[in-house]
């Protein structure tokens, strides 16, 4: 009798435990996204103030309420920008049940875009990885949402033209020698040649601290009007330094968005940068809404708010953030609850005009177009700030989508 | 069963010349393969994707490092290149994939076989050079192949350097998950390990031993060095150019950037570590290598959360730079206790319990 008392009390435990548990996985309305991260690697400068950017704007998001009552969960996942931690850090997301991720770095984007497809999880690579991803029809479950460097490039001519270049100008295109820097070629080679441009084209070789024969050569030999410039890492600030030491004048150097943050004119010297034009997908600086709530965030909880809030690559995480953020609340307002991989590309590919009070352009995602239009904005080295230069504009949005389409038949 | 030298006693040639004479080791030897075979039922019950992928990683470096090791540990060329030659297999593999429509497994060979002649030309610097020498001239392989295959077009298949490639199929079977890539690759792991372990109890891994104890008293006693020392990085280029070419099949991407000279480099440091001149000390080395940063990522995450409470995300910065340097500290603790690597120390253990209760 008495162990039949015990195989009782036994069984409706198990069944309360059971009932707990579900009960926990039912009531869960959390929903979990992840992200990865760069501190400790070659791309440390740029981790170390992204990802606090992004991990701010979740806070906020969820002192504010959530997305619809429902918390979000960031995840945040080192990979010291190596593929195969890479690979890891997407299946760790993955096991803990994220709904969409952001990968970070152009060759753990490549590795990690059959895994997404298969998955169906949507991976957000803002100013990472292969510009065809902008073809959501190709890679449904890839989201660029900022300019490729496809259109990146093409913006840089379009900046170029508006500022006076008419056929016969020089205009020289230095890029760090990796697969990143080699992308914008075509576009670069296209509008070069549909309008009527001398061009020429400067490769440094990866580490890029060596360009000194690079930039004699375009500022001395071939007396370029423009430079568009393409750099990673040390190089930005290490060619801004060449040009000023050639007597290059700054302001006719476009570097696209990889090389135009405040480190970059640190490490080159504010006094040497001046005049440095930097492309932009993501607004610059503290004076808009978004920074100003959390800003505020900071002094209600009584800390101090760190300097990198406003810089260029801490408000790149802001803006990767809202991009989820928005991608998510889409998805549960018009398809509900529980939120599926699927539902958040859905919910990305509603995204219309969204512009965060004037910190993003007015980006519109559709299923054809993960780019959001290819939206840039240039912004001037001037004292020790980096103001706006032009507003948020696209370029030879013709000849990128013509390079998409051509990229597809392949 | 757990019976040592002193109690057996080969009756036959082929019990003599078995790969492992005693029962003890060939038994425990079944257990781990049957293990490693058995590894994903729990995962697939849990349907743990995560730490499937892990254990395919290790798997796959691990083949990387078998190869290493003979060319480093076994024959004394040291090579700085095990990137690169990953590299030419993993983009042969992809190149016949994707435009010739050839399956996998015969991917995976002609990539070991490409590898195998491109390791051979980098090899022949070794026929006059020794050591760091060599070293550098390794490197310039690594720099060399690097260059080629980001400025041809035809290798890399344009700007982004990058080829896809499809799941890998076998009749109609679709390695499509992480549970069945991992067997994808444990087939050929195993097939490296065991035939590394054959290799080198040869006549060819005697010869390697010979050229890397002394290279002049190997020819006097009849080695042909220029014969073996190229055998030998054909040898470890194949296994280079396998494994490369297992990685693209596995991320179904050929990517340079997978194979740059930090990967070479962690490859020699995962030699060094396992201990150089053992096939089951590569083995030790890629584990150590590959799932010590992981399992320290997990467990600093987890004990900050956990036990103080603090989202990593506030402390990131200080965990993250933590956490190499615990791996730095690792790898120098084992290498001050035992500079002979991982391999040794599990020597250490077995030869204790060889005698073990009646040690002296």
């Amino acid at each position: 009798m008495q162990s039949c008392f015990a195989t009782k009390w036994f069984g409706v435990a198990g069944v309360l435990v059971i009932l707990v548990g579900a009960g926990g996985l039912l009531s869960a309305d959390e929903i979990v996204v992840g992200g990865q991260c760069d501190r400790t690697g070659p791309t440390k400068f740029i981790g170390t103030l992204l990802c606090p950017g992004a991990n701010d704007y979740i806070k906020l998001v969820n002192k504010k309420g959530g997305i619809n009552g429902h918390t979000v969960r960031y995840i945040e996942v080192e990979h010291a920008y190596k593929v195969d931690r890479g690979v890891e850090a997407y299946e760790r997301i993955k096991r803990e049940g994220g709904v969409a991720t952001v990968d970070y770095g152009t060759p753990i984007v490549y590795a990690l875009t059959p895994r997404h497809m298969e998955d169906k999880i949507p991976g957000l690579t803002p100013g990472f990885g292969r510009a065809d991803a902008a073809d959501g029809e190709r890679f449904p479950y890839i989201f660029p949402v900022a300019a490729s460097y496809w259109s990146q490039a093409a913006a840089a001519m379009k900046f170029i033209k508006d500022q006076g270049a008419a056929a016969g100008s020089k205009v020289a295109y230095i890029y760090y020698d990796n697969p990143a820097g080699r992308e914008p070629l075509g576009i670069f080679r296209r509008i070069c040649e549909q309008e009527g441009y001398g061009c020429r084209e400067f490769a440094v070789p990866p580490p890029g601290i060596e360009m000194a024969a690079a930039v004699l050569d375009i500022t001395r030999r071939m007396r370029a009007e423009w430079v568009v410039s393409h750099l990673f890492g040390k190089a930005p600030a290490i060619s801004i330094r060449e040009f000023r030491k050639n007597g290059f004048p700054l302001n006719k150097v476009v570097s696209l968005v990889w090389g135009a943050g405040e480190m970059d004119m640190i490490a080159a010297g504010w006094k040497n940068a001046q005049g440095y034009l930097g492309m932009q997908f993501a607004g610059v600086g503290r004076d808009f809404p978004v920074l100003r709530e959390i800003i505020s965030m900071y002094e209600e909880e009584g800390q101090e708010v760190p300097e990198m809030v406003g810089q260029v690559y801490y408000n790149r995480g802001v803006f990767t953030a809202a991009i989820i953020v928005e991608g998510l609340r889409l998805a549960v307002e018009n398809f509900g609850l529980p939120v599926t991989g699927e539902k958040v590309k859905m919910g990305y590919e509603l995204i219309t005009d969204f512009t965060l009070g004037g910190f993003l352009p007015p980006l519109s995602v559709t299923a054809q177009d993960h780019e959001g239009g290819g939206w840039v904005r240039i912004y001037e080295t001037k004292g020790e700030d980096l103001v706006p230069h032009t507003e948020w504009f696209q370029g030879y949005r013709d000849v990128v989508l013509d390079e998409l389409r051509k990229a597809a038949q392949e | 069963m757990i019976n040592r030298e002193s109690g057996v006693f080969q009756t036959s040639y082929e019990g003599d010349m078995a790969l492992y004479t005693l029962p003890l080791a060939r038994n425990t030897t079944r257990v781990v393969v049957a293990l490693l075979v058995l590894l994903p039922v729990p995962l697939i019950m849990a349907n743990n994707e995560h730490l499937m992928s892990i254990a395919t990683t290790i798997a796959l470096a691990a083949i990387g490092a078998i190869g290493l090791n003979l060319l480093v540990g076994y024959t004394g060329q040291i090579s700085i290149g095990q990137g690169a030659f990953m590299m030419v297999g993993g983009y042969t593999a992809a190149i016949l994939s994707s435009r010739y429509g050839m399956p996998f497994w015969f991917g995976i060979l002609a990539g070991g076989c490409t590898t195998a002649l491109v390791g051979i030309l980098f090899g022949i610097p070794s026929l006059r050079i020794k050591g760091l020498y060599l070293a550098i001239a390794t490197l310039a392989a690594q720099l060399i192949i690097e260059w080629v295959i980001n400025h041809v077009p035809w290798i890399s298949g344009g700007a982004q350097s990058s080829i896809y490639v499809d799941n890998p199929a076998l009749f109609g079977f679709e390695f499509n998950t992480e549970f069945r890539r991992y067997y994808l690759v444990l087939v050929v792991f195993l097939l490296a390990f065991f035939g590394a372990q054959n290799l080198v109890r040869s006549r060819i891994g005697r010869a390697f031993i010979a050229i890397r104890d002394r290279d002049i008293a190997a020819e006097i006693i009849g080695v042909n060095l220029f014969r073996y020392k190229l055998l030998a990085f054909a040898v470890s280029s194949f296994y280079a150019g396998v494994a490369g070419a297992l990685w693209t099949y596995y991320l179904r991407i050929a990517n340079y950037e997978n194979f740059i000279l930090a990967v070479s480099i962690e490859y020699l440091a995962m030699i060094i570590i396992g201990g150089l001149g053992s096939v089951l000390g590569a083995v030790f080395g890629a584990i150590f290598i590959k799932l010590f940063p992981i399992a320290l990522d997990l467990t600093v995450v987890s004990i900050s959360e956990g036990v103080f409470g603090v989202p990593y995300q506030d402390v990131a910065n200080f965990l993250a730079n933590m956490q190499l340097f615990l791996f730095g500290a690792l790898i120098i603790f084992f290498l001050t206790v035992e500079p002979e690597g991982l391999a040794r120390m599990w020597e250490h253990v077995k030869r204790y319990f060889r005698l073990w209760p009646y040690s002296y």
